[in-house]
């Protein structure tokens, strides 16, 4: 089995994200960058899948120099070998990204291909879906299981008040959502192994992709703070039924919710 | 260049989704912007019927894909059904719901049409002739207003950020012939559970958090009773194995933005007030009155989960009558 895996490099959840100087990018400094939590849930599933009936996993990602380093994590939680496209100084946009992937990965052999199902910094859910109707391929959303047989997948899925089951023939795109396994850490063997494993790098140009094929259609024009809550107050009361009297009467009166 | 807004209807097992008619209504708002129509496709299986609905929310014309292959969703018939219609119609604009459905057929529309994608917009606007949307980003930490080059620019809208506005006069109806083509991704099961409302399109979110000590959330649930809410979990709770991972709210599980949020037991770690800062009202219920989520509640009793909600939950009962 051929496993092709997507990975982004983001800022650790628990990054506080500030709005750089220029309005529309984020101020990096003093942030951690991580893989893409739902990422590391897709490379833990092509793992056990390689496990199961053998193979290779190939790691990709879009991104610059830096993003190497989730590649890397990556490798040293087991996979053979990553590819990193690093699209310079053209800024590209969701489809850009499912673009040079697409051109990346054509040339290559493969089964299928596991990606989170979104990334955690643009929270676009674009990148994975548009990769597999650029590839000509089926792909299924939010998986929580899946089950190989006979040149086929069949994927659980959470859908809003539920799951469905979702079958596809091989080649096939699956997005991981939370809840489909979890993820190993690297070891320390393991870390220094990835060190030995290859990386290639490759450019727009590499892949036959000119600037203006990758030309972004969504363009951040300005970045903004949400409101800032204000700290409302805190119920006081002689006993926990007055306070709960006096919350539910505000809800009522004040904020009008119930 | 026509100047046609079009709104792709989400209905499940022959009901729409409230988030239809929020984007229905929003999309009448920015046809008027944009000097067209809004009109609406509905897909599905024996959906002919549903069609004048859409009419009430103000869509002019109304474009029915009727076909057993549509009754359940699959990203492949919906794009390839969508894809050949969007070519006749020539819309200026695509909106659809932010749901898990919309997410993913946006996402291959846009590959499909080579055309702008701008995911789970909190706001929509124009600006020089072309769509501007507000988008959370960073799990809402930021909000990103981004331009969309090019036709259609596709938008798929948050549930719960629209205001509903039903207009007079019904739509016309009109069959849709659909070429599928060859179908491989099918759907082979589903399971919903009956009744249960869920988190993104809630009008009430009560969430139990680490300070629920296990997985007994019959107290959050007595609360949601009377409330009509949805129940949440807070990752620490998923994490614990107390409650499922689509429960979760948060920066890595769902956004919600309901009128009334109430955390019980939640600290407020960064990602999850990522994940529900947009609520209209947040309570917090928690022992610590440090606790990061007293300082974003609006209302906040500092207490024993255990014997607040249970008082809260009667209180409410009693007021509600």
């Amino acid at each position: 089995m051929e496993i092709l895996v997507l990975v982004k490099q983001v800022p650790a959840t628990e990054s506080m994200i500030a709005i750089a100087g220029d309005g529309v990018s984020i101020k990096t400094d003093g942030i951690k960058f991580v893989m893409n939590p739902y990422d590391e849930l897709a490379v833990e599933e092509a793992l056990k899948i390689r496990e199961a009936q053998g193979g290779t996993v190939t790691i990709l990602s879009v991104g610059p120099a830096k993003a190497a380093e989730a590649i890397r994590t990556g490798l040293a939680m087991g996979a053979d070998k990553g590819i990193l496209i690093d699209p310079g100084d053209l800024a590209i946009d969701g489809l850009g990204t499912a673009k040079l992937l697409a051109a990346a990965i054509k040339p290559l052999a493969y089964d299928l291909i596991v990606a989170g199902h979104r990334a955690v910094d643009d929270d676009n859910f674009q990148v994975a879906t548009a990769l597999a109707e650029l590839l000509a391929i089926p792909n299924i959303s939010m998986v929580i299981k899946q089950e190989l047989a006979d040149g086929k997948i069949r994927c659980l899925c959470t859908v809003e008040g539920g799951t469905k089951e979702v079958e596809a023939p091989l080649p096939a795109l699956i997005a991981a959502q939370r809840g489909l396994n979890d993820p190993r850490y690297a070891s320390l063997p393991g870390i220094m192994k990835a060190k030995k494993k290859p990386l290639e790098t490759k450019t727009p140009a590499d892949l036959g992709l000119a600037a203006a094929d990758l030309q972004p259609l969504m363009k951040v024009k300005a970045l903004k703070a949400p409101a800032e809550r204000k700290g409302g107050r805190i119920i006081e009361g002689d006993s926990v039924q007055a306070k709960a009297a006096q919350l539910a009467r505000l809800l009522r009166e004040e904020a009008k919710v119930i | 260049m026509t100047q046609h807004v079009l709104v792709i209807a989400e209905q499940v097992e022959g009901v729409f989704r409230k988030v239809t008619f929020e984007v229905l209504s929003a999309g009448r708002r920015l046809a008027g912007q944009l000097g067209g129509s809004v009109q609406a496709v509905v897909l599905g299986s024996g959906i002919e019927g549903l069609a004048a609905e859409l009419g009430k929310y103000g869509a002019e014309k109304v474009f029915v894909a009727d076909d057993p292959a549509l009754a359940d969703f699959t990203t492949e018939a919906y794009t390839n059904a969508l894809a050949g219609l969007v070519g006749q119609i020539q819309p200026a604009v695509i909106l659809l719901g932010a749901t898990t459905q919309g997410k993913d057929l946006g996402a291959r529309l846009s590959a499909r049409l080579n055309a702008a994608l701008a995911t789970d917009a909190v706001g929509l606007g124009v600006d020089g002739g072309q769509v501007v949307a507000t988008r959370p980003m960073y799990g809402g930490k930021v909000l990103a207003d981004v331009v969309l080059t090019g036709a259609p620019a596709i938008v798929s809208v948050r549930p719960n950020t629209q205001a509903v506005e039903s207009a007079a006069g019904a739509g016309a109806v009109e069959k849709a012939a659909v070429t599928l083509g060859d179908l491989r991704s099918k759907v082979v099961g589903k399971q919903f559970e009956s009744g249960k409302v869920d988190l993104t399109e809630a009008d009430a979110v009560v969430t139990g958090g680490r300070g629920m000590g296990g997985a007994d959330y019959s107290a959050v649930e007595a609360l949601a009773g009377v409330l009509g809410a949805a129940v949440g979990a807070s990752r620490s709770a998923v994490d614990e194995g107390w409650r499922p991972a689509s429960d979760q709210v948060g920066q890595t599980g769902k956004t919600v933005s309901p009128n009334l949020y109430v955390a019980c037991g939640v600290s407020g770690a960064i990602q999850h007030l990522a994940g529900m800062s947009s609520s209209k009202v947040i309570v917090a219920i928690n022992k610590d009155p440090e606790a990061p989520i007293i300082a974003k509640a609006d209302y906040a009793i500092v207490g024993d989960l255990f014997e607040v909600l249970p008082a809260l939950t009667e209180e409410i009962k009693k007021i509600k009558g």
